[in-house]
């Protein structure tokens, strides 16, 4: 009984073996010195997609692959590049599924043209509503 | 009173297209592949140490010598990546040159896990923190590109190679060479 227990437990344990046992890259939980710096890297992690947990941004995912990503987040701002610079290199690699920040492209600009539009007929129906009905009223008067 | 109607009918069927067109969609398998944006693409500039002392390391001006070859990205703590290891074996039975980038590993774990798996590696290069892996646009373990003699990435397989793909591979590979 003991036996079968310890080979279950050992079974429950084979999860564990999908880990790497190399450390985490030097910025992955590492803030950066310069206070500004990491507040710039901070806010572009956030808008950033782990690539290996789609639904979570880098910022907010333990995954070894979203802490490599950090370290290049973070390293590339210390080293001077702009965060849109940053975004602007993993999307070339990516495609625009890396960044969580929307941008108006050829595929994605009727989402931006399309509210506007239907604002614009909502606000004619009504206008020309409110100005049929004033006459008639004052017919009725 | 004709107009409303009209109006009515054309709501819905706006809200009947809408709908259908979340119904079709849900029904559809979702790709949750991200797919390297430079397929088509020189491969960019790197230079990896050596992972292992058995083989040495792979730098971008390895994979620009004439000959196309298979680049597998792998890591000795990925399941699939021993899953997928028989067939890489059946890839360079056949001919295929194969290097290889180990991402986030120790040299003694490679170590193992080649001792385990086999090795049809002639290069593996230490990304100890995805660097490579990142500038590839490669989004996980195991993925093998297929670089072509002049360092051109021509294709990209995602996931593990399973024996169906074995051919598919060895056809890049053809098509790269005669590139």
């Amino acid at each position: 009984m003991r036996l079968l227990a310890a080979l279950l437990a050992l079974l429950m344990a084979a999860p564990l073996a999908a880990q790497s046992n190399a450390p985490p890259a030097p910025y992955a939980y590492q803030q950066l010195e310069d206070p500004a710096l990491e507040e710039q890297a901070t806010e572009l992690m956030h808008t950033l997609r782990c690539i290996t947990c789609q639904s979570q941004s880098i910022a907010d995912s333990d995954a070894p692959m979203a802490g490599n990503m950090r370290h290049q987040v973070r390293t590339r701002i210390a080293n001077g590049e702009s965060p849109e610079a940053v975004r602007a290199w993993l999307v070339s690699r990516y495609g625009d599924y890396v960044s969580y920040e929307p941008v108006a492209s050829a595929s994605t600009w009727p989402l931006f043209v399309i509210p506007g539009i239907l604002l614009l007929i909502a606000v004619i129906v009504l206008l020309r509503r409110v100005g049929r009905r004033v006459p008639v009223e004052g017919e009725g008067a | 009173m004709r107009n409303l109607r009209f109006a009515l009918w054309g709501v819905v069927i706006v809200a009947a297209f809408v709908f259908g067109l979340f119904g079709y969609q849900l029904t559809q398998p979702k790709d949750e592949f991200v797919r390297s944006a430079l397929v088509g693409e020189r491969i960019p500039e790197f230079a990896l140490p050596a992972m292992v002392e058995s083989r040495p390391g792979l730098s971008s001006t390895d994979l620009a010598d004439g000959e196309a070859k298979l680049m597998n990205v792998f890591a000795s703590w990925c399941i699939p990546c021993a899953a997928e290891a028989p067939y890489l074996e059946e890839l360079e039975r056949q001919g295929a040159q194969i290097v290889a980038v180990a991402i986030t590993d120790t040299p003694e774990d490679v170590d193992r896990f080649l001792l385990q798996h086999g090795n049809p590696f002639t290069r593996i290069g230490d990304d100890r923190i995805s660097e490579v892996q990142l500038s590839l646009g490669s989004s996980g373990v195991p993925e093998t590109f297929v670089i072509a003699g002049d360092g051109t990435i021509t294709y990209q397989h995602i996931g593990d190679i399973r024996a169906s793909d074995v051919p598919v591979l060895m056809e890049e590979l053809r098509k790269a060479q005669g590139q």
